[in-house]
């Protein structure tokens, strides 16, 4: 658009416009660059001391340069059973949690979007209320909630890996909502009148016009719910102890500090491959994430 | 296809009460256009036939049949909005095929129905792209061919050419004109442009404040509308209204202008004034009655001089406008009657086409 200007009048201001350009660019590679930076040193950190030995880790050496590599953290981990664990419960729970998490919150933030019923602009309000309470003051009523129902129903929950599936939504569903409500409310009106107009049901307008017009938010709130699911620390900490129950954040932690011997390499080494998910995952979605928004951009 | 009758139909929002009671019958095959200021309730009335909006009080009969508590999929009727609202996902045949697909019809009648719909309408071409890859003359059709499609019994279209450009929407308007006498479905059209109105409709229904103010053929409308409202509103340039008293002389009537000339009420009027005399009332004359002299006239021309205050050469005719009784007259000449700004000139008013107004109830008598 820069160069579309052919008129001579108009030279001076283009060559401004061009080095105007120019400077944005360059303060712009700065920033990020420090950005870049400031965000990928532990990454890399953690992936030099996974080559290391226990012993060169504990050595006085420079901690950013790896003498002898080796990738027997990686074997140690790879072929543990334990670990295997940690991963399957980590990536059930997950996947589940998404599941669970998309089905609750695209319907409700439809409903609560779109179909006008008493109280309804208030229940959205609440919902993002609830998004703001912080999760540690929520884990010890959680908890006593779930002990209380151990109780009623003599079904153990405490302890057991699965009932993190019920537990994260309670994280995940508020802040998704939230999300979806706005993408639902920025559909314009006309786009769902003109679709019961031509004879869809509700359910319909939901599935054949909402979805796929908001599939970028969508798509975020699936990033979302999963990377929320897949980092949680505090609740499976809390709530899971024995060693076949534990979810991988928690499991790389307890089973490689042993006392007050810490595993560096195994941690490190843990703490990559368990970022890989989150990652390809990104990678796979991101691209349909940005299709999504350009193609919203030019609607016009 | 079928009729649309409107019975004693009330629309009340919390405050407002949008529509105050309406009675239309609208005849199978009729091209309906509502027309009337921004907020007179033209779309109100509009979804509620569609069914879009709950009515508060009434009844919205379809082909006789009471429609008040049915859904709007169920009505058979197709809407083109303002906005197009076309799905920003689907294709051109997708989109104008999306009613049909839901009602499951066979995939031949589809393809045929989308066909026929699309060499109708000329978009032949485009039939593979997505909406955003389309003009806003093209979405409009778009738009008009997913109606279409659905061989739906009534069209509603609530201001269908008003995202258009001028020229743009003049060749619009032909199109759907002609898409009406094609089809002949019953078609309900809502606009606040007047000149639409008149050209599209086989009846225009003024409405203000919620009311109707007159429904009528154009040419009726035009040539006799029943209430101040209806006189300045349809028409362009407006019709004039000028402050006059009606006085009696010797059996006959005459208008007498303050500070301005008077002129004699055709006889044939008489009767129809005659109660009035005396009174202080409006006259109400077009600007095309208001004239150059041009040779033998009937006795109901009556010439009068003015000086021209402001005149606007319009190619084929010259607007010009002049001061009297206090307000501003507005006139059509020939381009060459020589109209010229502060030229003292001798016009005619033609009193054949006069209309007199009660200012205090806005009526026309
Ligand atoms: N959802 C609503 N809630 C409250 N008041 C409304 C609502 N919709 C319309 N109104 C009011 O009802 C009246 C009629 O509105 P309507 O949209 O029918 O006007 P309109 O004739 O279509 O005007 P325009 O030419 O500007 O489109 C207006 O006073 C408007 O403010
Ligand atoms: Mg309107």
């Amino acid at each position: 658009m820069s160069t579309a200007t052919a008129t001579p009048g108009a030279a001076p201001p283009r060559g401004s416009m061009k080095q105007n350009r120019r400077w944005a660019l360059i303060w712009s590679y700065v920033f990020l660059s420090i950005f870049a930076a400031f965000f990928l040193l532990p990454p890399i950190y953690m992936f030099i001391t996974s080559l290391k030995t226990s012993a060169e880790v504990s050595a006085a050496t420079t901690p950013w340069w790896v003498h002898n590599p080796t990738l027997d953290n990686y074997k140690a981990l790879l072929t543990s059973r334990e670990f295997m664990i940690f991963f399957r419960n980590s990536v059930v729970v997950s996947t589940c949690v998404v599941i669970i998490t998309m089905l609750i919150s695209i319907l409700a933030a439809f409903s609560l979007a779109r179909m006008k019923f008493w109280g309804s602009a208030t229940l959205a309000t609440g919902v993002f209320l609830t998004y703001l309470v912080p999760d540690t003051l929520l884990f010890i009523p959680l908890f006593k909630i779930f002990a209380w129902l151990h109780e009623v129903t003599d079904i153990q929950f405490i302890n057991r890996w699965w009932m993190l599936i019920i537990l994260y939504p309670t994280l995940t569903v508020p802040f998704c909502t939230w999300i979806m409500i706005g993408y639902f409310a920025s559909i314009p009106k006309e786009l769902d009148e003109a679709a019961i107009m031509d004879g869809a049901s509700y359910m319909q307008v939901l599935t054949r016009i909402f979805i796929p017009v908001a599939l970028p938010g969508i798509i975020a709130a699936t990033i979302f719910a999963f990377t929320v699911s897949w980092a949680q620390f505090l609740y499976p900490l809390a709530f899971t102890t024995s060693t076949d129950q534990l979810l991988l954040p928690v499991g790389i932690v307890t089973t490689l500090i042993k006392g007050d011997v810490f595993n560096w390499g195994q941690i490190m080494t843990g703490a990559l491959l368990g970022a890989l998910p989150p990652l390809v995952i990104y990678a796979f979605l991101m691209d349909y994430y940005i299709a999504g928004l350009t193609a919203g951009a030019t609607k016009g | 296809m079928a009729d649309v009758q409107l019975r004693k139909l009330v629309k009340r929002y919390d405050e407002v009460e949008a529509v105050r009671g309406i009675d239309l019958d609208i005849a199978d095959h009729e091209f309906v256009v509502l027309v009337g200021p921004s907020g007179c309730g033209k779309t109100t009335t509009l979804r509620m036939i569609a069914g879009l909006e709950e009515i508060t009080d009434g009844d919205i009969r379809i082909a006789g049949e009471v429609v008040n508590d049915i859904p709007p999929k169920d009505r058979d009727i197709a809407m083109v909005f303002q906005n197009y609202a076309l799905y920003p996902h689907m294709t051109v045949t997708e989109n104008m095929s999306f009613g049909l697909r839901l009602k499951r019809f066979a995939q031949e009648v589809i393809a045929g129905r989308v066909s026929e719909a699309a060499q109708i309408l000329d978009i032949r071409e485009l039939l593979e792209r997505k909406p955003r890859q389309l003009s806003g003359g093209q979405r409009q059709r778009v738009a008009m061919g997913r109606a279409i499609v659905r061989h739906a019994k009534v069209f509603l279209f609530d201001e269908p050419l008003s995202n258009l450009d001028a020229k743009l929407r003049v060749q619009m308007r032909t199109e759907i004109k002609k898409l009406h006498l094609r089809l002949r479905t019953t078609t309900v059209y809502v606009t606040h442009d007047q000149v639409e109105a008149m050209t599209l409709a086989d009846r225009v229904v003024v409405m203000n404040n919620g009311r109707i103010e007159q429904a009528g053929a154009p040419t009726e409308l035009y040539a006799s509308p029943r209430t101040r409202f209806v006189a300045g509103f349809i028409g362009s340039p407006a019709m004039n209204f000028i402050p006059c008293v009606l006085e009696q002389a010797a059996g006959a009537l005459r208008v007498a202008i303050p500070g301005g000339p008077s002129f004699d009420v055709p006889g044939d009027r008489t009767a129809r004034y005659a109660a009035s005399a005396g009174r202080k009332l409006l006259l109400g004359l077009r600007p095309e009655h208001v004239t150059e002299p041009g040779g033998a006239e009937h006795p109901s021309v009556q010439a009068f001089e003015t000086v021209l205050e402001v005149t606007e050469p319009m190619g084929m005719e010259t607007l010009v406008y002049f001061p009297m009784a206090g307000t501003q007259v507005c006139g059509r000449v020939d381009p060459g009657a020589g109209a010229m700004p502060n030229k003292r000139m001798t016009l005619v008013a033609d009193m054949r086409h006069m209309h007199l107004i009660d200012e205090e109830s806005g009526l026309v008598l």
